[in-house]
């Protein structure tokens, strides 16, 4: 009796054809990711300047160090299979060999992803213990950088629908605008007067949450003079898309003309603003006395 | 079921789910009211120029608007009626007299700071003829702010005590009344949000819901147009 291939068992390819696909996905690694490291890198988000924007280029370009085998796992697997086995025109569609479990694939595969995984957390924690990467830490900040008690405190206020900022050593003058001395370690003390908004200055590498009644703490150091835009990053009601404002980092000698000029304009209101405290509201009602009134009893 | 019976049902559910989103979308477009006043320019000295006068209301009234009870913004047209519209055409490289009556008691501000004013000639604003830079927070009714320009001036309140005191927009200008006047320069074409930073809807959580939340009201634009 003459046998007849049927379609559910076609007769294997002699080519190897996972030994040909590691070998490309290797070669084609090992020359895109330190390419990606030399020129992508540096034209990584979100900029140099304040150290923690910098070192946040640093974590990105890891990033994309880490994710450039990924990246090209896929894009050799995609090829390989269009070249490789696309069906011949005219020919008859056959299925392929049928997948079997295969213990050491499926542990690699486990390991590999695993490993990569834990080793980004194990860096980034690292990465945010050094000193908080500009992101909020709360009242008791833990990652405090070293000399944090001299740096110049600044409030960031979020209302709806604007940013305000009051200077602690310069008499707590309120301000519609944020400025910062360059080459400066600076304390924010990010609080909000009603909702919870968040502040994120993208080119400053600063985010937090901006929550009524809590201070929470993040830490920067500038380094060269420019401009950061500065955005609420928390959906905050209508004008939530319009809540940004421009702020600059200049020099020593700027920083003190822009605050003397501050003061002047903000002394005839000076005797109406609360005393400066770390939050705008009180925790609780009459808790302190150097706390505004709760904003949920100045409605109509 | 046959298939083609559960394809039509599914596109009769996604016909209805559109049909009521349509007139969801109507109706917050029709309370909004946010259609564009274009502000009438003059020309003096060969400088433009654009008298804008608006009234501050504490509720906005039958007539102008479907929620009677909202607290709101006013503007008067050319033809000298006042009607709810908060998104204002105003030319670039211009100045802007803006006249404010506001008939709404005082609310006070949430963060005292905004008491200052900012952003006009001088820093400063004509309160009730009287030029100052600043009013008592506390006694704050509005506020006309337009952060991206620095603009910020607080309107008095009129006191509590006040006689013959306006029920319903539009509000003549013989019930009390306070009167703001300020003066501010447009430079570069553009959209630009203003608002009023004073918790004045009340009735809402925190003052801060309904008229605060709603173009039309108590918030609006500035199309800076070349």
């Amino acid at each position: 009796m003459a046998s007849q291939p049927t379609a559910a068992t076609p007769p294997r390819d002699s080519v190897n054809h996972g030994l040909r696909f590691v070998v490309a996905w290797l070669v084609l690694s090992v020359i895109a990711t330190p390419l990606v490291v030399i020129f992508v890198g540096p034209i990584l988000p979100p900029g140099n300047m304040t150290t923690q924007a910098h070192e946040q280029i640093y974590d990105n370009t890891w990033l994309a160090a880490v994710s450039t085998p990924v990246l090209c796992l896929v894009v050799v697997f995609l090829v390989y299979a269009f070249v490789y086995f696309r069906a011949p025109k005219g020919g008859a569609l056959v299925d392929g060999p049928p997948l079997r479990e295969h213990a050491g694939i499926q542990v690699v595969w486990i390991v590999i992803t695993s490993v990569t995984v834990l080793m980004l957390a194990a860096f980034g924690t690292y990465q945010l213990l050094q000193n908080g990467s500009g992101g909020g830490q709360g009242p008791s900040p833990v990652a405090v950088p070293a000399g944090a008690s001299h740096n110049l405190a600044v409030q960031v206020i979020g209302q709806q629908w604007e940013w305000t900022f009051r200077y602690p050593s310069f008499g707590g003058v309120e301000t519609h605008e944020l400025v910062l001395p360059q080459h400066t370690s600076v304390t924010l003390h990010v609080t909000s007067l009603d909702v919870v908004h968040s502040f994120w200055a993208y080119q400053l590498g600063v985010k937090a949450d901006a929550n009524p009644g809590t201070d929470n703490v993040a830490y920067v150091q500038t380094r060269g003079p420019g401009t950061f835009q500065i955005r609420c990053a928390e959906l905050c009601g209508l004008f939530h898309g319009y809540m940004f404002s421009t702020g600059r980092v200049v020099s020593a000698t700027q920083f003190q003309s822009w605050a003397k000029t501050q003061e002047a304009i903000y002394k005839t209101i000076a005797k109406y603003v609360p005393p400066y405290a770390k939050t705008y509201i009180c925790p609780a009602a009459g808790t302190s006395p150097t706390c505004s009134p709760q904003p949920t009893l100045r409605g109509g | 079921m046959q298939v083609g019976v559960k394809l039509l049902l599914v596109a009769a559910a996604v016909a209805v789910a559109g049909v009521l989103i349509g007139f969801y979308a109507n109706k917050l477009t029709h309370d909004a009211n946010s259609a564009a006043y274009t502000v009438p320019v003059r020309i003096v000295n060969g400088q433009r120029v654009v008298d804008l006068k608006i009234q501050t209301v504490a509720a906005a009234g039958p007539t102008v608007s479907h929620n009677p009870d909202w607290v709101s913004y006013l503007v008067q047209t050319s033809n000298g009626v006042w009607k709810r519209l908060t998104v204002w055409d105003l030319p670039a490289n211009a100045t802007i007299h803006v006249t404010d009556y506001n008939f709404d008691g005082a609310s006070g501000t949430r963060n005292p700071f905004l008491g200052r004013f900012t952003g006009t000639d001088g820093n400063r604003a004509l309160v009730n003829g009287k030029p100052v830079d600043h009013i008592d927070p506390s006694l704050a009714s509005h506020i006309f702010a337009v952060p991206q320009l620095g603009i910020n001036i607080a309107f008095l309140g009129v006191p509590d005590n006040a006689k013959n005191q306006c029920g319903y927009a539009p509000c003549p200008l013989k019930t009390a009344h306070e009167t703001i006047k300020f003066t501010f320069h447009t430079t570069t074409p553009g959209h630009y949000r203003w608002q009023c930073f004073v918790p004045c809807a009340a009735g809402w959580i925190s003052g801060w819901g309904g008229p605060m939340q709603t173009i039309g009201y108590m918030d609006g634009f500035l199309n800076v147009k070349a």
